[in-house]
């Protein structure tokens, strides 16, 4: 079992969280100016990253807050914890 | 074929102490180019091979597996095989598929130890009965079979299973598709690899492809632990990797891949002759030949590709087999393991063309593609030879995801396999 350091509770059990897949997918601001092929790729298409990949959970089963974590999806280690308004790690500020 | 496996071969080679048996197939050096590559030696790359074979006449056709053949997903599921899909589309391809597996055997004189002990369904609540009532009509309206059992009837078929009124899930009914049951998991890659390869097709296992190569928007061939394989088309049945896959062409899929477990008991004596699944409660339960209960269990929420997956979802799909077999408490689980699957948002897969020319996707069958196996290898030679998806599985495109046309299966087949 996964022991996710929520930012805001500290490190709690896999089962207290859900996972709300791939990370910093973005709303497109004007969707009635997408092509049906734009909107789908908004929608539906993911990295499904092999290795390191960021991606969203919610703390369900305690503070109910939405986090970011950055985890290895071969390995399954997490390397770092963020609230949703910090910057990805490594990624340019 | 080379080595005709029969009645008279097993007394021929039991005069030599069965130690002069043909190797099954053959292990060639990867040739400089084939007219098709399939990426993938799993049971439906394997299936494609063989079909494109038999059904098209092409023979110079390379399969190319990372690891060994049958090594991933077709040898870590639970072997159930039903085609009681919800929906027309889906329906039509599983039933295709399993009027296959019905003369499997025969055609590919390899006994897959295809066993048609039914499969039911179970019900616990009205609203389940309701969905299962309205599922065998749509089957019973696709000319496939089914019947919704009531409770008695249910108990009568399995009786070891717990069907007290005041279980914690009670069983208020079942559907039951007699024609569905398992077959041997492993025979089936291995069959098709020994049928596939007596028709011509090279096998190369140990051999991971690392890239696509593409020139003017179509594809020339694959780069390979072992040198550049070229080819005038490519297929790609990787399942779990698809999207690593589709990557390296450059494409973007609607994919996730999550572990999904299983686990098999120690042998006990027969006790459960047909295949019983609960949606409800995330599980399914069979008994092997060898006298294992096999157990499925569902899918971890997070992305994963470490082949195994976390304790507290076996943890629950055991907790619910007790409750639904109290009787199998104290039998002691012998091995657990995981496979990656690749989910699509309908739980339907992907079979068909790409934007890259020539270059061929069959994946997403997410949590039940062993069933599939004859009929998605069947429709995906279809459409590599034709360059053309067969009617079978041209709603399984995906463009479906930029026209809207999803076929949301996630009743029938969401989480149990």
């Amino acid at each position: 079992m996964l022991i996710i350091d929520c930012p805001w509770c500290g490190p709690r059990e896999q089962t207290e969280f859900s996972c709300g897949g791939e990370a910093h997918i973005v709303r497109p601001v004007d969707p009635d100016s997408l092509t049906d092929e734009q909107w789908a790729d908004y929608l539906f298409m993911r990295k499904n990253t092999r290795g390191p990949h960021l991606e969203q959970w919610v703390h369900t089963y305690g503070c109910r807050r939405w986090f970011n974590v950055a985890r290895d999806t071969v390995t399954y280690r997490i390397t770092a914890v963020y609230k949703p308004d910090e910057p990805a790690p490594g990624s340019p500020e | 074929m080379r080595n005709r496996y029969s009645i008279f071969s097993l007394a021929r080679n039991a005069l030599s102490y069965h130690e002069d048996w043909q190797t099954a197939w053959r292990s060639p050096e990867p040739r400089s180019r084939y007219d098709v590559v399939i990426v993938g030696g799993g049971g439906h790359g394997l299936a494609t091979a063989y079909y494109l074979a038999r059904e098209h006449g092409i023979t110079d056709v390379a399969v190319i597996e990372k690891g060994w053949i049958g090594g991933g997903n077709t040898g870590r599921n639970t072997t159930i095989v039903r085609s009681n899909y919800l929906w027309d589309e889906a329906t039509h391809l599983y039933e295709k598929s399993l009027q296959l597996w019905e003369g499997l055997s025969q055609d590919l004189n390899y006994n897959v130890m295809f066993s048609q002990r039914g499969v039911l369904n179970l019900g616990h609540s009205l609203q389940d009965m309701r969905d299962i009532e309205r599922r065998v009509n749509a089957n019973r309206l696709n000319g496939v079979d089914g019947e919704v059992l009531n409770t008695a009837q249910v108990k009568a078929m399995v009786p070891v299973i717990n069907a007290s009124p005041d279980a914690r899930y009670p069983i208020m009914g079942a559907s039951l598709q007699r024609r569905g049951g398992i077959a041997r998991h492993d025979a089936v890659a291995w069959g098709f690899a020994r049928a596939a390869d007596a028709r011509g097709v090279d096998i190369i296992q140990k051999c991971e492809v690392t890239g696509i190569r593409r020139k003017n928007g179509r594809v020339v061939g694959v780069e390979t632990g072992r040198g550049f394989i070229g080819a005038n088309k490519v297929g790609v049945v990787t399942a779990g990797n698809s999207s690593v896959v589709a990557a390296m062409a450059g494409l973007r899929f609607p994919i996730e891949s999550h572990p999904l477990q299983a686990l098999v008991s120690e042998p006990i004596k027969p006790v459960l002759n047909t295949v019983v699944m609960s949606n409800a409660v995330h599980g399914y339960i069979s008994q092997s030949d060898k006298g294992d209960l096999v157990i499925g269990a569902g899918i971890d929420a997070y992305v994963g590709y470490g082949q195994r997956g976390s304790f507290s979802i076996i943890e629950g799909t055991l907790a619910a087999i007790v409750e639904l077999f109290p009787t199998f408490s104290r039998v002691r689980m012998n091995r657990q393991w995981g496979g990656i699957v690749d989910v699509c948002p309908d739980a339907c897969p992907i079979i068909g063309l790409t934007p890259v020319g020539n270059l061929y996707f069959n994946c997403g069958w997410g949590t039940g593609g062993f069933k599939a196996t004859p009929g998605s290898g069947w429709a995906f030679a279809h459409t590599i030879a034709r360059d053309c998806p067969h009617e079978l599985n041209a709603p399984f495109s995906l463009e479906r995801f930029s026209t809207g046309h999803l076929i949301d299966e996630h009743g029938a087949a969401g989480v149990a396999h």
